[in-house]
């Protein structure tokens, strides 16, 4: 699975040595969105990570032990629902059926509870009218 | 019974014509023969609203003083024909900036119809009676002489289902395509498509007037690669890509509700366009071409992550139910271009011409009877 992060770290700790560790002592895949951090200062970071979902609860339960602060980030996809044609190009490419368009008014329909945040839609409308959101 | 166009203008102007869409006479068809549909039906209204490449746009930006013959031309940085005389360009919807390639032709056409400020630069070698070599400045809607939309190729009369049959996602102009036949991706308005109802053209040819963007257009000419090659199936409708039109109006007329801009990733930029055409309902036989039902279109299903091979053969009525069955495997189908938007575009143009402003046109001269399309061949040059 992948898990949007907020870090908030301590001035005592930096996001180095744990990165190492995340890697390989959990087997985390991390990407880094962003970061606001000073060396001795502490900050903040938010990152991506993909790995099966015991490893990322171990993962956060190690970051947590060395006083970090760990908050997880819900994404959320969202539409110009105003500039839609209804092309259904959309929900051709949508794997869990969030996105669908049928009979009788083939009006595009977006069931944001079934979104998986693939992304595939963010690609596949020719209007670019996906964007994603992220929420605490 | 036969009527002429002649006669059912009149009764347009006079306010009797009785205007039906496409999607009403193909139900209207289930219970009334050609004989009753003739009497009672005089035009039906076909649309469709999808994406069609070969779309662009003459525009005349007018001249400077010193004058320039622009031979290199970009609009908000984006390359465009630099090849007609001095102050005329053709964007087609395609045209790009390779650094960035979701911005185009098509984006700039929209933005000139919703009258956005664009920036113009162009270079010229100088001359005698061109003598200025660079100009930088701001054009839109309102400083353009013309600006004309001519699309050499649109309004497929069919087009191939799109699948994927390998295992990697496959991004192409018929959208997004997963991996092991996860999905098929269909481009048709079906029974309400304008070349299904007159697949033959007898009533639409040179000059016949349309809806296009918004506004009132006119086909100009036979669409490029118009082919009368492919096999009709037993109700006549030709099976896979077959007739298409060239069609003209005026830009600064069209409405974005029914024109736009796209891109499909990977691929580039495109223009979904909205065309509408009134068929007259002439004779029998134009009565059974217009009670035309989805049942009875079929296409090709086409496996574009391999070469286009053919994978099956299916009709609009079971893409619509969401998911057809190819090879023993049942696929998700989902259409391309907008049944919502040909829907709307058929009832503006039944108002039209219920209202009695829109009249019907004979052609000036008829589509090409039989045409082929040939390949490219590539041949050894001599340097
Ligand atoms: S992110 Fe994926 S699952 Fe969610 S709507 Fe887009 S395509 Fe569907
Ligand atoms: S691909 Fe874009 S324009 Fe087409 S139906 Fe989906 S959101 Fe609307």
């Amino acid at each position: 699975m992948e898990k949007k992060l907020l870090l908030s770290f301590p001035p005592e700790a930096t996001f180095q040595s744990f990165a190492y560790e995340l890697v390989k002592d959990y087997d985390l895949r991390i990407n880094i969105l962003k970061a606001e951090i000073e060396i001795g200062k502490g900050g903040k970071l938010l990152m991506a990570i993909e790995a099966p979902e015991e490893n990322i609860e171990r993962g956060i339960a190690y970051m947590k032990s060395h006083g970090i602060q760990v908050s997880s980030l819900a994404n959320k996809v969202f539409y110009d629902s105003s500039r839609c044609v209804n092309c259904g190009s959309c929900a051709s490419s949508c794997p869990s059926g969030a996105l669908s368009i049928s009979a009788p008014d083939w009006k595009l329909k977006f069931d944001a509870e079934k979104c998986i945040v693939c992304k595939l839609c963010l690609k596949s409308c020719p209007m670019k009218l996906f964007s994603i959101e992220f929420t605490e | 019974m036969k009527k002429t166009v002649a006669e059912i203008n009149e009764k347009i102007r006079s306010g009797k014509a009785v205007v039906m869409t496409a999607e009403e006479v193909a139900e209207l068809g289930r219970t009334l023969s050609p004989a009753e549909i003739v009497e009672k039906v005089d035009v039906v209204t076909t649309a469709t609203f999808g994406a069609m490449c070969s779309s662009g746009a003459f525009l005349n930006f007018g001249h400077t003083e010193p004058p320039i013959r622009m031979e290199r031309i970009e609009l908000n940085g984006v390359r465009v024909s630099g090849g007609l005389a001095a102050v005329d360009t053709y964007v087609g919807a395609t045209d790009c900036n390779p650094e960035r390639p979701d911005y185009g032709g098509s984006h700039i056409i929209e933005d000139i119809i919703n009258g956005k400020d664009i920036v113009l630069e162009a270079w010229g070698k100088g001359t005698d009676c061109y003598p200025r070599r660079h100009v930088r400045t701001i054009i839109n809607r309102d400083t353009l002489n013309e600006a004309i939309l001519y699309n050499p190729r649109n309004c497929y009369q069919n087009y191939n289902v799109a699948t994927n049959g390998t295992d990697k996602i496959k991004y192409t102009y018929m959208g997004t395509l997963l991996p092991h036949m996860h999905n098929c991706s269909y481009s048709s308005a079906g029974e309400l498509s304008p070349l299904l109802n007159d697949p033959e053209c007898r009533t639409i040819g040179l000059g016949t007037r349309i809806f296009l963007g918004g506004a009132v257009g006119y086909v100009t000419w036979n669409g490029t690669q118009f082919n009368t090659t492919k096999p009709n199936n037993e109700h006549g409708v030709p099976i896979g890509n077959a007739r298409t039109l060239a069609v003209v109006g005026n830009l600064k007329e069209m409405d974005t509700e029914f024109i736009r801009g796209a891109y499909f990733e990977k691929y580039g930029t495109t223009m979904y366009v909205g065309i509408g055409i009134p068929i007259p309902v002439l004779d029998e036989d134009m009565a059974r071409r217009v009670s035309i039902r989805n049942d009875q279109i079929e296409t090709n299903v086409v496996d574009y992550g391999n070469g286009c091979a053919h994978v099956g053969r299916t009709n609009y009525a079971a893409l619509r139910t969401g998911e057809i069955e190819v090879a023993g495997k049942r696929i998700k189908a989902t259409p391309l271009s907008s049944l919502d938007k040909a829907r709307r575009i058929a009832e503006v143009l039944k108002g039209w011409i219920e209202s009695g402003e829109f009249t019907l046109t004979e052609p000036v001269r008829p589509m090409p009877a039989e045409s082929a399309v040939k390949p490219l061949k590539i041949t050894q040059v001599e340097d």
